[in-house]
């Protein structure tokens, strides 16, 4: 009989201090971020989507081959001589036309490892996250900022220069004493 | 007061009783249970520390309407093992039994839907209506969840209509009434004259009758809690064993049938807490209408009482859900059978012997 009330007692109480409980919980401030209208702050070495700032890049592929995944290609172009490509920010002169600096994010582990060979400090993790696509093929970014017709020449620019050093050369063979002069010049 | 209202506007019977009848359904029973779906979502995102909807709206009160529209569209599925005329009559069954419910309710005193003098045993009756229509859904459902559940749900309506019903004598051996509307005019005045604190008379009857008067209002909003498959005794619809019960193979406007029964059902239990205990329509402190003399000014102040008390006790079981972890069947059984009614019986007769005193 004891232990009857005892119950009842005990599930009203209980129930009573769990009432208690969330009705204190109604005025707590709610912890939801209201995700498209605010934002997360995100820690300070976050790793997301890569930009290649390709005013700095020098196209030494060191990036590339860091990369564990090879979601980096990089197909370069020798500049011709005399041709003036510019600075970096930090006084290094370029020498290659880079023609191709595709990066395919649905390869991309974000590891960060391409970071920290950078010489020129030009390819870096940005605080960029939401960048989900339907196609595949659209996670493949293209970073250069050559236009397809400028690529197209710079190759056939270089190539042309090639092919009239080499025949130069196969002259000089020919005319091995011309060769000297050549070199003086 | 409204029936004559709408005679003399239409001039035939037919049109004010047609009238009268839907008056509950659109001015009172949708706009309800829109409304109780959001603050459902609203207090439990808020009791979990979370915001619930925000984005139809502001603070996403439009969140329902907008649900309401998406369920419209649904396709109406049935499956091909269903037993269909049971399928199809299932939802309106649920949903007659509530509505039906709402005729004997005193919204104020200006408007009860049928002023009947057994109207709360009219309400006990006619609510078994929706036991029918969820056993009836479970069945046709040819679905061994939705059979589960709609055989606990009728075993938990049933057996929780006893302690219910048992009150209801105890509050009207007090009165002498089965009347609503009468009822209510009996705890006019203040909120002293509530049944909760004894009733109207003065002596020390009033004051012997008070902590009786508590246990019976408890005992009557637990077992009402469970007539309308509220959680702690959810367990017809338990998500979390039964998929969700005898309406899982419901989809579209069947569903929305059965969800806006269960919205309507708390509030008719609620609304029959309240006219019970809590003085109905009536004021507990008295009315405007009659300070400044404007007569129609009172009975929409009755409804406003009257919505408040009910959506009160409507927010009390939302709290209550977010509380409590749901029961065990045999829990579920034991509560009832071993707790809830004789402490009823006993109620019954210490008032019955109070009241001759």
């Amino acid at each position: 009989m004891r232990e009857y009330f005892n119950n009842i007692w005990t599930a009203v109480i209980t129930i009573l201090i769990g009432m208690k409980v969330t009705f204190k919980h109604l005025f707590v401030p709610a912890v939801t971020i209201q995700y498209p209208d605010v934002k997360p702050q995100l820690p300070e070495r976050e790793r997301n989507r890569l930009y290649v700032n390709m005013d700095d890049c020098i196209g030494c592929d060191q990036c590339a081959r860091a990369c564990p995944v090879d979601c980096i290609t990089i197909e370069t172009v020798k500049g011709l001589p005399g041709e003036d490509l510019g600075k970096t920010s930090n006084g290094k002169k370029k020498a290659l036309w880079v023609t191709k600096f595709d990066i395919d994010f649905a390869k991309c582990c974000y590891c960060q490892l391409c970071v920290f060979p950078c010489p020129t400090e030009c390819i870096y993790m940005t605080d960029t996250y939401e960048f989900s696509e339907f196609e595949r093929n659209n996670l493949l970014y293209d970073f250069v900022t050559l236009t397809p017709e400028e690529r197209l020449e710079k190759k056939a620019n270089y190539e042309k220069y090639e092919a009239e050093k080499a025949t130069e050369k196969a002259a000089a063979k020919t005319q091995p004493t011309n060769k000297t002069a050549e070199t003086k010049e | 007061m409204t029936y004559d209202f709408f005679f003399n506007l239409t001039g035939s019977y037919v049109w004010a009783d047609i009238i009268q009848s839907l008056l509950p359904l659109f001015i009172f029973i949708l706009p309800f249970a829109l409304f109780a779906v959001w603050l459902e979502r609203k207090v439990s995102a808020h009791m979990q520390d979370r915001l619930g909807p925000m984005r139809v709206g502001k603070h996403g009160w439009l969140q329902t309407v907008a649900d309401i529209i998406k369920l419209i569209q649904k396709e109406d599925i049935v499956a091909e093992n269903n037993d269909k005329p049971l399928f199809n009559l299932a939802p309106v069954l649920v949903f007659v039994g509530t509505y039906a419910a709402f005729a004997a309710i005193p919204f104020s005193s200006a408007y009860i839907g049928s002023n009947i003098d057994l109207g709360v045993f009219f309400i006990v009756a006619v609510s078994s209506f929706v036991v029918a229509g969820i056993l009836m859904a479970g069945w046709s459902s040819n679905n061994k969840y939705s059979l589960l559940g709609a055989m606990r749900s009728a075993a938990q309506i049933i057996s929780y209509e006893i302690p219910t019903v048992l009150v209801i004598i105890t509050i009207v051996m007090i009165t002498g009434t089965l009347n609503l509307g009468t009822l209510s005019e009996m705890q006019t005045g203040h909120f002293w004259n509530w049944m909760i604190f004894g009733g109207p008379t003065f002596g020390l009857t009033k004051i012997l009758l008070i902590p009786f008067m508590i246990l019976a209002f408890g005992i009557i909003y637990t077992s009402t809690l469970a007539e309308v498959n509220r959680t702690p005794f959810d367990i017809p619809e338990a998500e979390s064993e039964l998929v969700s019960g005898y309406h899982t193979e419901y989809s579209g406007m069947k569903f929305a049938m059965f969800f806006l029964a269960e919205y309507a059902n708390m509030f008719a239990v609620s609304a029959i807490v309240a006219a019970l205990f809590f003085g109905g329509y009536q004021s507990p402190v008295g009315y405007l209408g009659n300070l400044f003399n404007i007569p129609w000014l009172v009975p929409v102040e009755q409804l406003f009482w009257f919505t408040a008390k009910g959506l009160f006790f409507v927010f009390v079981q939302m709290w209550l859900r977010w509380t409590l972890p749901r029961l065990r069947v045999d829990q579920l059984m034991q509560v009832c059978w071993k707790y809830l009614i004789p402490l009823a019986f006993v109620n019954l007769i210490v008032v019955g012997l109070l009241t001759l005193l």
